[in-house]
């Protein structure tokens, strides 16, 4: 556990001293956190698919399934990934359409949220997915348990959505090293101040990615553009000098919606995300909150900048750490 | 957008929440309860004063909080305020309506 006091990490056989600490532990699924969910059905007609095991679970699942009702369910917020559950969605109906049984499959997403997209313009501009997709969509829906004997799940208000095939994100929650350790919020989120990194408890210990409680979503794009201003501030932090308040929640998304097209948002703490052209103004060539092509061979290309760029700690091209408005029709 | 409520002109999102809590009172809460069928209570007001608290210190109101608040359980808090229990607390709380990120 982390003893922050004493300024060390007691590891089990030793102690690790630090003069600063990074936390970035990031966040894990608890599907324990809602009753029924992880009973005897557990991967046998519930599954989640942020773990390496209910992922694979899942796709012997899909193999070999006759139809029937499919939820897409989001337990409660925040996750990691918000976007996921919807690419899910999209890929599941891009799926059964190539396996000629999509008319006996019926895609529902449920989640606590008012809309599959939270924010208005999004909502806007991508509903009309939806319907193209025929996915119906259960909203304002709050969990209270999973009736696994009669394959439904019940909100607070009693409300039922019966299911064939739960496909669930459960709860997410942080390390239960942070619980241990007295330094995280109810979900186990290290409380930090969001535009400097630093955690509100002690000034030398800063947070990154998942591991925070940022009002930002959770996601690899926000991790990395948090990276390149924590690293400045902890040089400022080292030198005694006042820290930069500048990440601003920039996060940047392709959602793959199936038949080789994505979307891409491109978003901060107080931009939601807006149509436009990315990363060249007025050119693109990939295009902001809008079905294309170039979104998808845009993704296909960031898995090579990942590998070889990002987690070499290389610059993405042409992409800064704070969002710009060039190029969004706001 | 200005609109008025118990004789008042309060500043308001368009959805209703008021975006000044200054202009808040009791008045004003019963009058937008009123407007979604709902007569406030003991109960619901217990359940005002904590979420105006919880937003006072900037913290995030979900459902998962009034679940360990002690204030209410979540079924309570369903019947108190039904469909979207948090989003009309909120609202006649005089607080910004509760965010999900995207």
């Amino acid at each position: 556990m982390i003893l922050p006091d004493e300024q060390k990490v007691q590891l089990q056989t030793k102690s690790l001293d630090y003069d600063i600490l990074i936390i970035a532990t990031g966040t894990k699924i608890v599907p324990e956190e809602t009753e029924g969910m992880k009973g005897p059905m557990w991967h046998k007609n519930i599954f989640d698919f942020y773990t390496y095991e209910g992922a694979k679970a899942l796709r012997n699942k899909l193999r070999k399934w006759k139809g029937g009702t499919m939820l897409v369910h989001i337990t409660e917020m925040p996750i990691k990934c918000p976007v996921a559950p919807l690419e899910f969605a999209f890929l599941a109906d891009a799926f059964f359409t190539n396996k000629g049984m999509r008319d006996s499959v019926h895609i529902k997403i449920v989640t606590p949220l008012s809309g599959v997209f939270t924010k208005q313009k999004a909502n806007e501009a991508l509903h009309h997915l939806l319907i193209e997709k025929n996915i119906e969509e259960v909203t304002d829906f709050n969990i209270e348990r999973v009736d696994y004997e009669n394959n439904k799940i019940i909100d607070y208000a009693d409300r039922e959505v019966a299911y064939d095939l739960l496909v669930t994100v459960p709860t997410n929650m942080g390390d239960p090293v942070i619980e241990r350790s007295g330094l995280g919020d109810e979900l186990h989120f290290v409380p930090t101040h969001k535009t400097t990194l630093q955690t509100i408890a002690h000034e030398n210990i800063f947070a990154l990615g998942d591991a925070t409680n940022l009002p930002a979503s959770k996601a690899g794009s926000v991790a990395h553009f948090e990276a390149e201003i924590l690293t400045e501030n902890i040089l400022r932090y080292i030198d005694g000098q006042p820290l930069k308040k500048e990440f601003d929640g920039h996060a940047n998304c392709f959602i793959e919606t199936g038949y080789n097209k994505a979307l891409l948002i491109d978003f901060n703490y107080t931009q939601e995300p807006v149509t436009g052209t990315f990363p060249f103004p007025g050119v693109g060539p990939l295009k902001l909150l809008e079905e294309s092509r170039s979104n998808h061979w845009g993704k296909m290309a960031f898995r090579w900048i990942y590998w070889n760029m990002l987690i070499k700690g290389v610059h993405i091209p042409f992409v800064s750490a704070t969002m710009t408005k060039k190029g969004k029709n706001i | 957008m200005k609109k008025v409520i118990a004789n008042t002109t309060v500043e308001c999102t368009e959805e209703g929440y008021l975006t000044d809590f200054g202009q808040w009172n009791k008045d004003i809460a019963r009058a937008i309860a009123k407007e979604q069928g709902i007569e406030l209570g003991d109960d619901h007001w217990k359940v005002i004063e904590y979420l105006q608290e919880k937003h006072q210190k900037e913290e995030a109101l979900t459902i998962r909080g009034i679940k360990k608040s002690g204030v209410i359980d979540v079924k309570t808090f369903y019947k108190l305020f039904p469909g979207g229990p948090l989003k009309k607390a909120t609202m006649i709380a005089g607080i910004p309506k509760p965010k999900g990120c995207i």
